[in-house]
């Protein structure tokens, strides 16, 4: 395994995963770490060319909001999605407590 | 091996021909395609869901088709297999991943609806790198694929299942999906066509999304006619994707017999500086039959291509956190309960990712977090553009360009696994074309130790008429050895 890198350390690992809602073992976080430094390390190499001058790309199209008209269509079936929920109840999607609240 | 009774199966065109006739009958056809699968499946694992009363069903419909004298279409009872990440109604899809296990699809992606359409055969599901994230189907939550031509290699990835089920003669065509080489790739490990097209020329609808800027859904077959038959159907405008192309694309078919006098045809030298001495030489190869058929043929040097890798691995990575963010245990999949919403969350995620999607997830979260946004993501955005102008560039002076697909042939199972960086330079030289929204295809030419190398050719944005001229002509030139699909040889078995 690659050492521990300044550019990816411990704490950030612990910091990306609450981010990304991961629960990682203590274990995980120094596999990932390391990993993941070597991966940054890599691919660091274009963070130091000089593009001040290059704009940026997002897509490889030129992308345009499409809008259709405002008229009724079909969408999927109600029963048929929430039949593939963990769970439902009463037409809706059945989740723990949010902020504490209990229903 | 000696003794066998194994027989090359027909291609998709004769298929199709045969069955519209009435020489044939796609019962006859899926169920010999079904027993070839239970013949093999065992020791290749290429599929995630074989969908055998269905296929059945849907072969018997396109023979009462044909009976009432009407015709099923262009790729009538021809079997294919659908990459485990395209929705499939009625039918489970698990993009590979615990997280979706058992998820039904209340819709049809766009392509299984065109395919239909066309008269084919749904014959199952294919395996992949969990969320298509990988480049050996090594990281798929329900094992890895095997490749038929050792079965101690990977067939490359991450549409492993759908390359090495055309290899196998399992089915003559399948559909994968490429985001930084996924169809390319693995259908040179796995001597079989494989074609990424113009993003935008298929729609993605149905696709689940891994890097919705990159990703693109394209067709596997045993012959360049076969994959321009299924790129024909496939292709087209549709509105259920806000990034489909508005064209109506010229018939691949047409184009096969026009040969490359005339073409240019740059070599792009900087991909042969790492590729290993065997495919570099398989490329030469290739561009001297292309000399030999009247294109002009010169050796091009890119070196912003080469930065691609780079910008692949901060933009893909980002696009794909933000997209998986969707996996939260409330609408469909896994859900492991928790004393509130957000440790549910964590927990269902945590248990249903695996280490190569949570790797990719925290590297995206990181790059596009407070503090680095500009320094990686935006980075990465800039050399995007440097690597389409590098593509630009080349293209005032070429037709087409030509190189190694993959720097290796199949790598044996387990050694890349330990390595994340090692496996991502697997795709080095296919991912530029993602990054520019090119078409480029593999295509199987020469044979190193017993295992297949293909060629790669690159084109620009809908290019794909010329590219599929050049792919013809270097099918005609190629080693035919080099070709799937073969007798999947026994593990144990030396090659």
């Amino acid at each position: 395994m690659p050492e521990v890198s300044a550019s990816f350390s411990r704490d950030d690992v612990v910091y990306v995963a609450r981010l990304a809602r991961l629960e990682l073992e203590p274990g995980e976080v120094d596999l990932y770490a390391g990993q993941l430094a070597s991966i940054l390390d890599h691919v660091a190499a274009v963070t130091g060319l000089d593009t001040s001058a290059v704009p940026a790309t997002a897509h490889p199209l030129e992308i345009e909001n499409v809008l259709r008209s405002d008229t009724p269509g079909s969408t999927l079936a109600r029963d048929e999605v929430l039949a593939q929920a963990p769970r439902a109840e009463g037409g809706r999607f059945r989740v723990p407590p949010i902020l504490g609240e209990v229903p | 091996m000696s003794g066998s009774t194994w027989e090359r199966p027909l291609d998709a065109v004769r298929t199709a021909r045969a069955v519209r006739s009435g020489e044939m009958r796609a019962r006859d056809v899926v169920s010999a395609a079904l027993a070839r699968i239970a013949a093999h499946e065992g020791a290749l694992h290429c599929f995630n869901t074989v969908t055998t009363d269905d296929a059945v069903a849907a072969a018997e419909r396109i023979d009462a088709v044909v009976a009432a004298g009407k015709d099923p279409g262009p790729l009538a009872g021809v079997p294919i297999a659908l990459k485990d990440n395209l929705c499939t109604r009625g039918i489970v899809t698990t993009a590979g991943s615990r997280i979706l296990e058992g998820w039904v699809p209340p819709y049809d992606a766009t392509v299984v609806r065109s395919v239909a359409a066309a008269g084919a055969v749904v014959v199952g599901k294919t395996n992949l790198d969990e969320f298509a994230m990988g480049s050996s189907t090594e990281n798929s939550a329900f094992g890895p694929t095997h490749n038929p031509w050792d079965p101690n290699r990977v067939p490359g990835g991450s549409s492993g299942g759908s390359a090495a089920a055309v290899a196998a003669g399992f089915v003559p065509i399948a559909l994968g999906s490429d985001t930084g080489g996924s169809i390319r790739q693995p259908a040179s490990l796995c001597g079989v066509v494989g074609v990424k097209p113009t993003y935008g020329l298929v729609s993605r609808y149905g696709l689940i999304a891994f890097a919705s800027s990159l990703d693109q859904i394209g067709p596997f077959a045993v012959t360049v006619a076969d994959a321009a038959t299924l790129l024909d159907v496939v292709a087209g405008h549709d509105p259920a994707d806000s990034t489909s192309l508005d064209v109506r694309p010229e018939p691949l078919t047409k184009l096969l017999d026009e040969g490359v006098e005339g073409l240019r045809v740059g070599v792009i030298s900087d991909f042969l500086v790492d590729a290993s001495p065997s495919v570099a030489a398989a490329v030469h190869d290739a561009a001297e039959a292309l000399a030999g058929a009247g294109a002009i043929v010169e050796e091009v040097a890119v070196p912003s291509l080469m930065l691609g890798l780079s910008a692949y691995y901060l933009v893909a990575p980002a696009e794909a956190s933000s997209n998986l963010a969707r996996y939260d245990g409330v609408r469909y999949g896994l859900r492991v309960d928790g004393p509130d919403v957000e440790q549910m969350n964590a927990r269902t995620r945590s248990a249903g990712f695996g280490p190569e999607v949570k790797r990719r997830i925290m590297l995206g979260t990181y790059v596009l977090s407070a503090g680095y946004y500009d320094a990686y993501y935006g980075q990465a955005q800039r050399v995007r553009t440097l690597v389409a102008r590098g593509f630009a560039e080349a293209y005032t002076r070429f037709d087409v360009l030509v190189g190694p697909t993959s720097p290796t042939v199949a790598f044996e199972i387990g050694a890349k696994t330990q390595d994340p960086l090692a496996m991502y330079l697997s795709d080095l030289y296919t991912i530029p074309t993602n990054l520019a929204g090119h078409p480029a295809l593999s295509v199987p030419f020469a044979l190193s130790e017993g295992l297949p190398v293909g060629v790669q050719v690159l084109a620009p944005s809908l290019g794909e008429g010329r590219m599929f001229r050049v792919a013809a002509v270097l099918e005609r030139g190629a080693d035919p050895a080099a070709r799937g699909p073969i007798e999947p040889r026994l593990a144990g078995v030396p090659r």
